[in-house]
Protein backbone atom coordinates (compact mmCIF):
# COMPACT_ATOMS: atom_id res chain seq x y z
CA UNK A 1 0.00 0.00 0.00
CA UNK A 2 3.03 2.28 -0.09
CA UNK A 3 1.75 3.67 -3.39
CA UNK A 4 -0.71 5.88 -1.48
CA UNK A 5 2.15 7.72 0.24
CA UNK A 6 4.19 7.77 -2.97
CA UNK A 7 1.09 9.16 -4.71
CA UNK A 8 0.84 11.98 -2.18
CA UNK A 9 4.48 12.93 -2.70
CA UNK A 10 4.11 12.62 -6.48
CA UNK A 11 1.09 14.93 -6.40
CA UNK A 12 3.17 17.62 -4.72
CA UNK A 13 5.97 17.09 -7.22
CA UNK A 14 3.57 17.24 -10.19
CA UNK A 15 1.93 20.46 -9.02
CA UNK A 16 5.08 22.30 -7.95
CA UNK A 17 7.49 20.93 -10.54
CA UNK A 18 5.55 22.23 -13.56
CA UNK A 19 5.21 18.83 -15.27
CA UNK A 20 3.90 19.91 -18.68
CA UNK A 21 1.84 16.75 -19.33
CA UNK A 22 0.01 17.19 -16.03
CA UNK A 23 -0.64 20.88 -16.63
CA UNK A 24 -1.94 20.11 -20.10
CA UNK A 25 -4.43 17.67 -18.53
CA UNK A 26 -5.32 20.23 -15.86
CA UNK A 27 -6.02 22.91 -18.47
CA UNK A 28 -7.99 20.48 -20.63
CA UNK A 29 -10.12 19.57 -17.60
CA UNK A 30 -10.75 23.19 -16.59
CA UNK A 31 -11.46 24.28 -20.14
CA UNK A 32 -13.86 21.48 -21.00
CA UNK A 33 -15.74 21.64 -17.71
CA UNK A 34 -16.08 25.43 -18.04
CA UNK A 35 -17.57 25.15 -21.52
CA UNK A 36 -19.98 22.44 -20.45
CA UNK A 37 -20.98 24.31 -17.30
CA UNK A 38 -21.73 27.45 -19.35
CA UNK A 39 -23.79 25.47 -21.86
CA UNK A 40 -25.74 23.58 -19.22
CA UNK A 41 -26.36 26.71 -17.11
CA UNK A 42 -27.62 28.68 -20.11
CA UNK A 43 -30.04 25.87 -20.98
CA UNK A 44 -30.72 24.43 -17.54
CA UNK A 45 -31.48 27.55 -15.47
CA UNK A 46 -34.40 28.87 -17.56
CA UNK A 47 -35.85 25.37 -17.95
CA UNK A 48 -35.53 24.65 -14.24
CA UNK A 49 -36.98 28.02 -13.28
CA UNK A 50 -40.00 27.65 -15.53
CA UNK A 51 -40.56 24.12 -14.34
CA UNK A 52 -40.52 25.19 -10.70
CA UNK A 53 -42.27 28.56 -11.01
CA UNK A 54 -45.17 28.02 -13.37
CA UNK A 55 -47.98 25.51 -13.10
CA UNK A 56 -48.95 23.68 -16.24
CA UNK A 57 -50.34 20.31 -17.24
CA UNK A 58 -47.27 18.32 -18.20
CA UNK A 59 -45.31 19.59 -15.19
CA UNK A 60 -45.29 16.34 -13.23
CA UNK A 61 -44.41 14.22 -16.23
CA UNK A 62 -41.55 16.58 -17.11
CA UNK A 63 -40.21 16.47 -13.55
CA UNK A 64 -40.25 12.67 -13.59
CA UNK A 65 -38.45 12.65 -16.93
CA UNK A 66 -35.85 15.11 -15.66
CA UNK A 67 -35.28 13.10 -12.48
CA UNK A 68 -34.82 9.96 -14.58
CA UNK A 69 -32.22 11.71 -16.72
CA UNK A 70 -30.22 12.28 -13.53
CA UNK A 71 -29.42 8.57 -13.71
CA UNK A 72 -27.89 8.66 -17.21
CA UNK A 73 -24.63 6.68 -17.12
CA UNK A 74 -21.67 8.63 -18.53
CA UNK A 75 -20.45 5.85 -20.82
CA UNK A 76 -23.91 5.72 -22.35
CA UNK A 77 -23.91 9.48 -22.95
CA UNK A 78 -20.43 9.06 -24.43
CA UNK A 79 -21.69 6.41 -26.82
CA UNK A 80 -24.69 8.54 -27.86
CA UNK A 81 -22.53 11.60 -28.50
CA UNK A 82 -20.03 9.45 -30.38
CA UNK A 83 -22.82 8.15 -32.62
CA UNK A 84 -23.92 11.72 -33.36
CA UNK A 85 -20.52 13.31 -34.03
CA UNK A 86 -18.78 10.33 -35.63
CA UNK A 87 -18.02 11.10 -39.25
CA UNK A 88 -20.84 8.69 -40.18
CA UNK A 89 -23.24 10.46 -37.82
CA UNK A 90 -25.53 13.45 -38.41
CA UNK A 91 -22.95 15.98 -37.16
CA UNK A 92 -20.03 14.19 -38.80
CA UNK A 93 -18.98 17.22 -40.83
CA UNK A 94 -18.34 19.38 -37.79
CA UNK A 95 -15.12 17.53 -36.85
CA UNK A 96 -16.12 17.36 -33.21
CA UNK A 97 -14.87 13.87 -32.45
CA UNK A 98 -11.62 13.75 -30.45
CA UNK A 99 -11.98 17.42 -29.51
CA UNK A 100 -12.74 19.14 -26.22
CA UNK A 101 -15.92 20.60 -27.77
CA UNK A 102 -17.17 17.06 -28.35
CA UNK A 103 -16.56 16.18 -24.71
CA UNK A 104 -18.26 19.43 -23.68
CA UNK A 105 -21.43 18.45 -25.56
CA UNK A 106 -21.56 15.15 -23.69
CA UNK A 107 -20.85 16.78 -20.34
CA UNK A 108 -23.58 19.37 -20.94
CA UNK A 109 -26.04 16.52 -21.45
CA UNK A 110 -24.79 15.14 -18.15
CA UNK A 111 -25.07 18.45 -16.27
CA UNK A 112 -28.30 19.78 -17.76
CA UNK A 113 -30.71 17.56 -15.79
CA UNK A 114 -28.81 18.27 -12.56
CA UNK A 115 -29.03 22.04 -13.02
CA UNK A 116 -32.65 21.95 -14.20
CA UNK A 117 -33.95 19.53 -11.56
CA UNK A 118 -32.20 21.20 -8.63
CA UNK A 119 -33.20 24.69 -9.82
CA UNK A 120 -36.82 23.55 -10.15
CA UNK A 121 -36.78 22.11 -6.62
CA UNK A 122 -35.33 25.22 -5.09
CA UNK A 123 -37.74 27.49 -6.97
CA UNK A 124 -40.65 25.35 -5.77
CA UNK A 125 -39.47 25.85 -2.22
CA UNK A 126 -39.92 29.65 -2.34
CA UNK A 127 -42.25 30.80 0.41
CA UNK A 128 -45.65 31.51 -1.26
CA UNK A 129 -46.00 34.45 1.13
CA UNK A 130 -43.19 36.20 -0.75
CA UNK A 131 -45.28 36.82 -3.82
CA UNK A 132 -48.21 38.11 -1.77
CA UNK A 133 -45.92 40.42 0.16
CA UNK A 134 -44.34 41.72 -3.03
CA UNK A 135 -47.75 42.34 -4.60
CA UNK A 136 -48.88 44.19 -1.50
CA UNK A 137 -45.73 46.31 -1.80
CA UNK A 138 -46.79 47.18 -5.33
CA UNK A 139 -44.29 45.07 -7.29
CA UNK A 140 -44.90 44.17 -10.91
CA UNK A 141 -44.59 40.75 -12.53
CA UNK A 142 -40.99 41.41 -13.60
CA UNK A 143 -39.96 42.50 -10.12
CA UNK A 144 -41.59 39.42 -8.62
CA UNK A 145 -39.65 37.07 -10.89
CA UNK A 146 -36.36 38.91 -10.28
CA UNK A 147 -36.89 38.88 -6.53
CA UNK A 148 -37.79 35.18 -6.61
CA UNK A 149 -34.59 34.50 -8.54
CA UNK A 150 -32.58 36.43 -6.01
CA UNK A 151 -34.22 34.47 -3.19
CA UNK A 152 -33.08 31.15 -4.65
CA UNK A 153 -29.52 32.23 -5.52
CA UNK A 154 -27.94 29.85 -3.01
CA UNK A 155 -30.03 26.97 -4.26
CA UNK A 156 -28.87 27.68 -7.82
CA UNK A 157 -25.29 27.96 -6.62
CA UNK A 158 -25.66 24.56 -4.95
CA UNK A 159 -27.03 23.13 -8.20
CA UNK A 160 -24.07 24.54 -10.13
CA UNK A 161 -21.56 23.17 -7.61
CA UNK A 162 -23.16 19.72 -7.75
CA UNK A 163 -23.16 19.72 -11.56
CA UNK A 164 -19.58 20.98 -11.65
CA UNK A 165 -18.47 18.14 -9.42
CA UNK A 166 -20.15 15.61 -11.68
CA UNK A 167 -18.77 17.16 -14.88
CA UNK A 168 -15.25 17.41 -13.61
CA UNK A 169 -15.05 13.86 -12.32
CA UNK A 170 -16.72 11.94 -15.13
CA UNK A 171 -14.53 9.68 -17.21
CA UNK A 172 -16.87 7.79 -19.56
CA UNK A 173 -17.66 10.69 -21.90
CA UNK A 174 -14.11 12.04 -21.99
CA UNK A 175 -12.71 8.62 -22.83
CA UNK A 176 -15.24 7.68 -25.50
CA UNK A 177 -15.60 11.07 -27.21
CA UNK A 178 -12.20 12.59 -26.46
CA UNK A 179 -10.10 9.49 -27.01
CA UNK A 180 -7.59 10.36 -24.25
CA UNK A 181 -5.18 12.01 -26.71
CA UNK A 182 -2.04 13.31 -25.06
CA UNK A 183 -1.63 17.13 -25.16
CA UNK A 184 -5.13 17.49 -26.63
CA UNK A 185 -8.03 15.70 -25.01
CA UNK A 186 -6.36 13.97 -22.09
CA UNK A 187 -8.19 15.21 -19.00
CA UNK A 188 -7.20 14.42 -15.44
CA UNK A 189 -9.78 11.66 -15.16
CA UNK A 190 -8.78 9.89 -18.38
CA UNK A 191 -5.14 10.27 -17.33
CA UNK A 192 -6.01 8.55 -14.03
CA UNK A 193 -7.72 5.73 -15.93
CA UNK A 194 -4.65 5.38 -18.17
CA UNK A 195 -2.13 5.40 -15.32
CA UNK A 196 -4.22 2.87 -13.39
CA UNK A 197 -4.44 0.71 -16.51
CA UNK A 198 -0.68 0.85 -16.80
CA UNK A 199 -0.35 -0.22 -13.18
CA UNK A 200 1.17 3.13 -12.18
CA UNK A 201 -1.07 3.45 -9.13
CA UNK A 202 1.00 6.17 -7.47
CA UNK A 203 0.65 8.42 -10.53
CA UNK A 204 -3.10 7.77 -10.53
CA UNK A 205 -3.39 8.81 -6.92
CA UNK A 206 -1.26 11.89 -7.55
CA UNK A 207 -3.54 13.00 -10.40
CA UNK A 208 -6.60 12.30 -8.24
CA UNK A 209 -5.23 14.64 -5.60
CA UNK A 210 -4.59 17.28 -8.26
CA UNK A 211 -8.25 17.03 -9.28
CA UNK A 212 -9.44 17.37 -5.69
CA UNK A 213 -7.20 20.43 -5.30
CA UNK A 214 -8.82 22.10 -8.31
CA UNK A 215 -12.29 21.27 -6.98
CA UNK A 216 -11.28 22.79 -3.65
CA UNK A 217 -10.14 25.96 -5.40
CA UNK A 218 -13.41 26.28 -7.30
CA UNK A 219 -15.52 25.75 -4.19
CA UNK A 220 -13.40 28.17 -2.21
CA UNK A 221 -13.98 30.94 -4.75
CA UNK A 222 -17.70 30.13 -4.82
CA UNK A 223 -17.84 30.31 -1.02
CA UNK A 224 -16.21 33.72 -1.30
CA UNK A 225 -18.87 34.79 -3.80
CA UNK A 226 -21.54 33.58 -1.40
CA UNK A 227 -20.22 35.68 1.46
CA UNK A 228 -20.48 38.76 -0.71
CA UNK B 1 -43.08 55.65 0.87
CA UNK B 2 -43.52 51.92 0.56
CA UNK B 3 -42.76 51.96 -3.14
CA UNK B 4 -39.73 54.12 -2.45
CA UNK B 5 -38.28 51.57 -0.04
CA UNK B 6 -39.15 48.84 -2.45
CA UNK B 7 -37.40 50.56 -5.35
CA UNK B 8 -34.19 51.19 -3.49
CA UNK B 9 -34.20 47.54 -2.32
CA UNK B 10 -34.67 46.34 -5.88
CA UNK B 11 -31.90 48.60 -7.12
CA UNK B 12 -29.56 47.26 -4.50
CA UNK B 13 -30.50 43.72 -5.43
CA UNK B 14 -29.94 44.30 -9.13
CA UNK B 15 -26.55 45.80 -8.37
CA UNK B 16 -25.68 42.67 -6.44
CA UNK B 17 -26.86 40.42 -9.26
CA UNK B 18 -24.82 42.46 -11.73
CA UNK B 19 -21.68 42.19 -9.60
CA UNK B 20 -22.17 38.44 -9.21
CA UNK B 21 -22.65 37.99 -12.96
CA UNK B 22 -19.63 40.11 -13.87
CA UNK B 23 -17.44 38.21 -11.39
CA UNK B 24 -18.54 34.91 -12.97
CA UNK B 25 -17.96 36.25 -16.48
CA UNK B 26 -14.46 37.48 -15.58
CA UNK B 27 -13.58 34.12 -14.03
CA UNK B 28 -14.79 32.28 -17.14
CA UNK B 29 -12.99 34.65 -19.51
CA UNK B 30 -9.65 34.20 -17.76
CA UNK B 31 -10.14 30.45 -17.90
CA UNK B 32 -10.80 30.61 -21.63
CA UNK B 33 -7.67 32.50 -22.44
CA UNK B 34 -5.36 30.25 -20.48
CA UNK B 35 -1.89 30.41 -22.08
CA UNK B 36 -1.09 26.81 -22.90
CA UNK B 37 -4.35 26.22 -24.76
CA UNK B 38 -4.16 23.93 -27.71
CA UNK B 39 -6.31 24.38 -30.76
CA UNK B 40 -9.68 22.74 -30.60
CA UNK B 41 -10.10 21.83 -34.24
CA UNK B 42 -8.25 19.35 -36.38
CA UNK B 43 -5.57 21.02 -38.48
CA UNK B 44 -4.97 20.27 -42.13
CA UNK B 45 -1.51 18.85 -41.75
CA UNK B 46 -2.20 16.46 -38.92
CA UNK B 47 -3.00 12.78 -38.73
CA UNK B 48 -5.35 11.02 -36.36
CA UNK B 49 -4.35 7.44 -35.60
CA UNK B 50 -6.12 4.67 -33.72
CA UNK B 51 -3.73 2.18 -32.22
CA UNK B 52 -3.50 -0.55 -29.64
CA UNK B 53 -2.68 -0.22 -25.97
CA UNK B 54 0.60 -2.12 -26.36
CA UNK B 55 2.27 0.47 -28.61
CA UNK B 56 1.18 3.30 -26.33
CA UNK B 57 1.61 1.74 -22.87
CA UNK B 58 5.18 0.68 -23.60
CA UNK B 59 6.09 4.28 -24.47
CA UNK B 60 7.06 3.42 -28.06
CA UNK B 61 4.83 6.08 -29.61
CA UNK B 62 5.95 8.81 -27.21
CA UNK B 63 9.49 7.97 -28.30
CA UNK B 64 8.88 7.50 -32.02
CA UNK B 65 6.27 10.08 -33.02
CA UNK B 66 8.27 13.27 -32.32
CA UNK B 67 10.80 11.93 -34.89
CA UNK B 68 7.99 11.46 -37.40
CA UNK B 69 6.83 15.06 -36.91
CA UNK B 70 10.39 16.40 -37.23
CA UNK B 71 11.10 14.37 -40.38
CA UNK B 72 7.85 15.01 -42.25
CA UNK B 73 6.33 18.12 -40.66
CA UNK B 74 3.11 16.18 -40.08
CA UNK B 75 1.50 16.36 -36.65
CA UNK B 76 0.14 13.10 -35.32
CA UNK B 77 -2.34 12.40 -32.56
CA UNK B 78 -3.41 8.97 -31.44
CA UNK B 79 -6.01 7.24 -29.34
CA UNK B 80 -5.01 3.91 -27.81
CA UNK B 81 -7.68 1.22 -27.53
CA UNK B 82 -8.00 -2.45 -28.28
CA UNK B 83 -7.51 -3.51 -31.91
CA UNK B 84 -11.24 -4.31 -32.17
CA UNK B 85 -12.29 -0.75 -31.34
CA UNK B 86 -9.42 0.70 -33.40
CA UNK B 87 -10.70 -1.14 -36.48
CA UNK B 88 -14.24 0.06 -35.70
CA UNK B 89 -13.05 3.69 -35.46
CA UNK B 90 -11.44 3.15 -38.87
CA UNK B 91 -14.53 1.69 -40.51
CA UNK B 92 -16.52 4.66 -39.16
CA UNK B 93 -13.92 6.98 -40.82
CA UNK B 94 -13.23 8.67 -37.49
CA UNK B 95 -9.45 8.33 -37.82
CA UNK B 96 -6.98 8.55 -40.72
CA UNK B 97 -4.71 5.60 -40.12
CA UNK B 98 -4.39 2.48 -37.94
CA UNK B 99 -1.46 0.77 -36.22
CA UNK B 100 -2.75 -2.62 -35.13
CA UNK B 101 -1.74 -6.24 -34.60
CA UNK B 102 -4.32 -8.78 -35.71
CA UNK B 103 -3.24 -10.03 -39.17
CA UNK B 104 -6.30 -12.20 -39.82
CA UNK B 105 -8.73 -9.43 -38.87
CA UNK B 106 -6.69 -6.91 -40.88
CA UNK B 107 -6.88 -8.99 -44.05
CA UNK B 108 -10.62 -9.40 -43.63
CA UNK B 109 -10.82 -5.65 -43.08
CA UNK B 110 -9.18 -4.96 -46.42
CA UNK B 111 -11.26 -7.65 -48.16
CA UNK B 112 -14.41 -6.01 -46.76
CA UNK B 113 -13.35 -2.75 -48.38
CA UNK B 114 -12.64 -0.73 -45.24
CA UNK B 115 -8.85 -0.82 -45.46
CA UNK B 116 -6.61 -0.05 -48.43
CA UNK B 117 -2.94 -0.90 -47.84
CA UNK B 118 -1.34 -2.97 -45.12
CA UNK B 119 2.34 -2.36 -44.32
CA UNK B 120 4.09 -4.70 -41.94
CA UNK B 121 6.28 -2.68 -39.56
CA UNK B 122 7.57 -4.74 -36.66
CA UNK B 123 6.87 -7.71 -34.48
CA UNK B 124 7.38 -9.02 -31.03
CA UNK B 125 6.08 -12.24 -29.61
CA UNK B 126 3.44 -13.35 -27.20
CA UNK B 127 4.42 -15.20 -24.05
CA UNK B 128 2.49 -17.03 -21.37
CA UNK B 129 3.36 -15.71 -17.93
CA UNK B 130 2.51 -17.02 -14.49
CA UNK B 131 3.68 -17.15 -10.86
CA UNK B 132 7.34 -17.98 -10.35
CA UNK B 133 6.54 -21.23 -8.46
CA UNK B 134 4.36 -22.30 -11.44
CA UNK B 135 1.62 -24.27 -9.57
CA UNK B 136 0.24 -25.82 -12.79
CA UNK B 137 3.73 -26.76 -14.03
CA UNK B 138 3.57 -25.34 -17.55
CA UNK B 139 7.15 -24.04 -17.76
CA UNK B 140 8.90 -24.94 -20.99
CA UNK B 141 5.88 -26.69 -22.51
CA UNK B 142 4.48 -25.97 -25.96
CA UNK B 143 1.55 -23.56 -26.10
CA UNK B 144 -1.03 -26.29 -26.71
CA UNK B 145 0.31 -28.47 -23.87
CA UNK B 146 0.50 -25.52 -21.50
CA UNK B 147 -3.10 -24.49 -22.15
CA UNK B 148 -4.28 -28.12 -21.82
CA UNK B 149 -2.53 -28.35 -18.44
CA UNK B 150 -4.06 -25.07 -17.25
CA UNK B 151 -7.49 -26.36 -18.26
CA UNK B 152 -7.00 -29.72 -16.53
CA UNK B 153 -5.71 -28.24 -13.29
CA UNK B 154 -8.24 -25.39 -13.47
CA UNK B 155 -5.50 -22.86 -12.70
CA UNK B 156 -6.63 -19.24 -12.81
CA UNK B 157 -6.17 -17.84 -16.33
CA UNK B 158 -6.94 -14.19 -17.03
CA UNK B 159 -8.03 -13.07 -20.47
CA UNK B 160 -8.34 -9.55 -21.90
CA UNK B 161 -11.86 -10.42 -23.04
CA UNK B 162 -12.08 -7.16 -25.03
CA UNK B 163 -11.69 -8.32 -28.64
CA UNK B 164 -8.26 -6.69 -28.82
CA UNK B 165 -5.46 -8.10 -30.97
CA UNK B 166 -4.10 -9.95 -27.96
CA UNK B 167 -7.51 -11.36 -27.13
CA UNK B 168 -8.02 -12.50 -30.72
CA UNK B 169 -4.65 -14.25 -30.55
CA UNK B 170 -5.48 -15.90 -27.25
CA UNK B 171 -8.79 -17.19 -28.61
CA UNK B 172 -6.98 -18.68 -31.60
CA UNK B 173 -4.57 -20.45 -29.24
CA UNK B 174 -7.44 -22.01 -27.27
CA UNK B 175 -8.94 -23.08 -30.58
CA UNK B 176 -5.66 -24.74 -31.54
CA UNK B 177 -6.06 -27.08 -28.53
CA UNK B 178 -9.06 -28.54 -30.40
CA UNK B 179 -11.53 -27.88 -27.59
CA UNK B 180 -14.10 -25.18 -26.82
CA UNK B 181 -13.16 -21.85 -25.30
CA UNK B 182 -13.30 -22.09 -21.48
CA UNK B 183 -15.78 -19.23 -21.70
CA UNK B 184 -17.81 -19.78 -18.55
CA UNK B 185 -15.36 -21.72 -16.39
CA UNK B 186 -14.85 -20.19 -12.94
CA UNK B 187 -11.05 -20.26 -13.36
CA UNK B 188 -11.20 -18.33 -16.65
CA UNK B 189 -11.27 -14.62 -15.75
CA UNK B 190 -12.17 -12.08 -18.46
CA UNK B 191 -11.04 -8.65 -17.32
CA UNK B 192 -12.27 -6.49 -20.20
CA UNK B 193 -9.29 -4.19 -19.60
CA UNK B 194 -5.96 -3.27 -21.17
CA UNK B 195 -2.90 -5.52 -21.11
CA UNK B 196 -1.07 -3.96 -18.16
CA UNK B 197 -4.24 -3.83 -16.09
CA UNK B 198 -4.85 -7.49 -16.95
CA UNK B 199 -1.31 -8.44 -15.92
CA UNK B 200 -1.82 -6.66 -12.60
CA UNK B 201 -5.06 -8.58 -12.04
CA UNK B 202 -3.23 -11.80 -12.89
CA UNK B 203 -0.62 -10.95 -10.28
CA UNK B 204 -3.31 -10.36 -7.63
CA UNK B 205 -5.03 -13.66 -8.49
CA UNK B 206 -1.69 -15.54 -8.75
CA UNK B 207 -2.80 -16.81 -12.14
CA UNK B 208 -1.58 -17.21 -15.71
CA UNK B 209 -2.12 -14.98 -18.71
CA UNK B 210 -0.94 -14.45 -22.26
CA UNK B 211 0.68 -11.10 -23.08
CA UNK B 212 2.82 -9.50 -25.74
CA UNK B 213 6.44 -9.43 -24.65
CA UNK B 214 6.71 -5.63 -24.91
CA UNK B 215 4.02 -5.07 -22.30
CA UNK B 216 5.54 -7.77 -20.08
CA UNK B 217 8.92 -6.00 -20.15
CA UNK B 218 7.19 -2.72 -19.29
CA UNK B 219 5.42 -4.41 -16.37
CA UNK B 220 8.66 -6.01 -15.22
CA UNK B 221 10.44 -2.64 -15.36
CA UNK B 222 7.73 -1.14 -13.15
CA UNK B 223 8.57 -3.82 -10.57
CA UNK B 224 12.27 -2.98 -10.96
CA UNK B 225 12.91 -6.16 -12.92
CA UNK B 226 11.67 -8.25 -10.02
CA UNK B 227 8.08 -9.03 -11.02
CA UNK B 228 6.29 -11.94 -9.30
CA UNK B 229 5.04 -13.16 -12.69
CA UNK B 230 7.65 -14.78 -14.96
CA UNK B 231 7.72 -15.81 -18.60
CA UNK B 232 6.95 -19.56 -18.61
CA UNK B 233 6.09 -20.38 -22.22
CA UNK B 234 7.87 -18.71 -25.14
CA UNK B 235 9.50 -19.32 -28.48
CA UNK B 236 6.63 -21.34 -29.97
CA UNK B 237 6.18 -20.43 -33.65
CA UNK B 238 2.48 -19.64 -33.29
CA UNK B 239 3.29 -16.92 -30.75
CA UNK B 240 4.51 -14.37 -33.31
CA UNK B 241 2.85 -10.93 -32.95
CA UNK B 242 2.94 -8.83 -36.12
CA UNK B 243 2.20 -5.06 -36.08
CA UNK B 244 1.08 -3.33 -39.26
CA UNK B 245 0.00 0.09 -40.45
CA UNK B 246 -3.37 0.07 -42.22
CA UNK B 247 -4.56 2.92 -44.40
CA UNK B 248 -8.26 3.42 -44.94
CA UNK B 249 -9.97 2.95 -48.26
CA UNK B 250 -10.33 6.49 -49.70
CA UNK B 251 -13.47 5.44 -51.55
CA UNK B 252 -15.17 4.58 -48.26
CA UNK B 253 -13.67 7.43 -46.28
CA UNK B 254 -13.07 10.40 -48.61
CA UNK B 255 -12.42 12.69 -45.64
CA UNK B 256 -9.70 10.53 -44.13
CA UNK B 257 -6.26 11.88 -45.05
CA UNK B 258 -5.13 9.06 -47.27
CA UNK B 259 -2.04 10.91 -48.61
CA UNK B 260 -0.70 11.65 -45.16
CA UNK B 261 -1.54 8.12 -44.02
CA UNK B 262 0.49 6.70 -46.92
CA UNK B 263 3.39 8.97 -45.97
CA UNK B 264 3.12 7.71 -42.40
CA UNK B 265 3.19 4.07 -43.50
CA UNK B 266 6.22 4.76 -45.71
CA UNK B 267 8.02 6.57 -42.90
CA UNK B 268 7.34 3.73 -40.43
CA UNK B 269 8.71 1.21 -42.92
CA UNK B 270 11.66 3.46 -43.79
CA UNK B 271 15.21 3.14 -42.58
CA UNK B 272 15.21 5.81 -39.87
CA UNK B 273 12.05 4.59 -38.12
CA UNK B 274 13.12 0.95 -38.39
CA UNK B 275 16.44 1.84 -36.73
CA UNK B 276 14.66 3.82 -34.01
CA UNK B 277 12.37 0.85 -33.30
CA UNK B 278 15.42 -1.41 -33.06
CA UNK B 279 17.02 0.96 -30.54
CA UNK B 280 13.95 1.18 -28.31
CA UNK B 281 14.75 -0.67 -25.10
CA UNK B 282 13.47 -1.10 -21.57
CA UNK B 283 15.66 -2.78 -18.92
CA UNK B 284 18.16 -3.30 -21.72
CA UNK B 285 15.69 -5.50 -23.61
CA UNK B 286 14.33 -4.86 -27.07
CA UNK B 287 10.55 -4.53 -27.13
CA UNK B 288 9.87 -4.66 -30.86
CA UNK B 289 11.84 -6.08 -33.76
CA UNK B 290 11.50 -4.09 -37.00
CA UNK B 291 10.67 -6.23 -40.05
CA UNK B 292 9.36 -3.92 -42.79
CA UNK B 293 10.11 -5.25 -46.25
Amino acid sequence: MDFILTGLLNALALLTGGDSATWSAVFATIKVSTISMLLSLILGLPCGFCLGYFNFRAKRALRTLLDTLLALPTVFIGLLVYAIISSQGPLGNCNLLFTLWGIAIGQSILAFPIIAALTASTVESIDPQLELTLISLGAGKKDIILTSLWEVRYGILAAAVTAYGRVMTEVGISMMVGGNIKWHTRTITTAIALETGKGMFANGIALGLVLVTIAFGVNLSLAFLRKK
Amino acid sequence: MRTLIHHSAMKNMRKKIKTAISVIVIVFMTMFFCPSMTTLHAEENSLMMATTTSTDNTGLLDYLMPHFTTDTGIDIKWTATGTGKALKLGSNCDVDVLLVHAPAAEQKYIADGFGKDRTEIMYNDFVIIGPENDPAAVKGKSVVDALETIREKEAVFTSRGDDSGTHKKEKSLWKSTGKDMPEKESWYVQTGQGMLATINITEERKGYTMTDRGTYIKYNSQKNGNAPLKVLVEGDGILLNQYSVLTLNPEKCPNAKYDLATKFAAWMAGESAQNLIKEFRLLGEKLFIPNAK
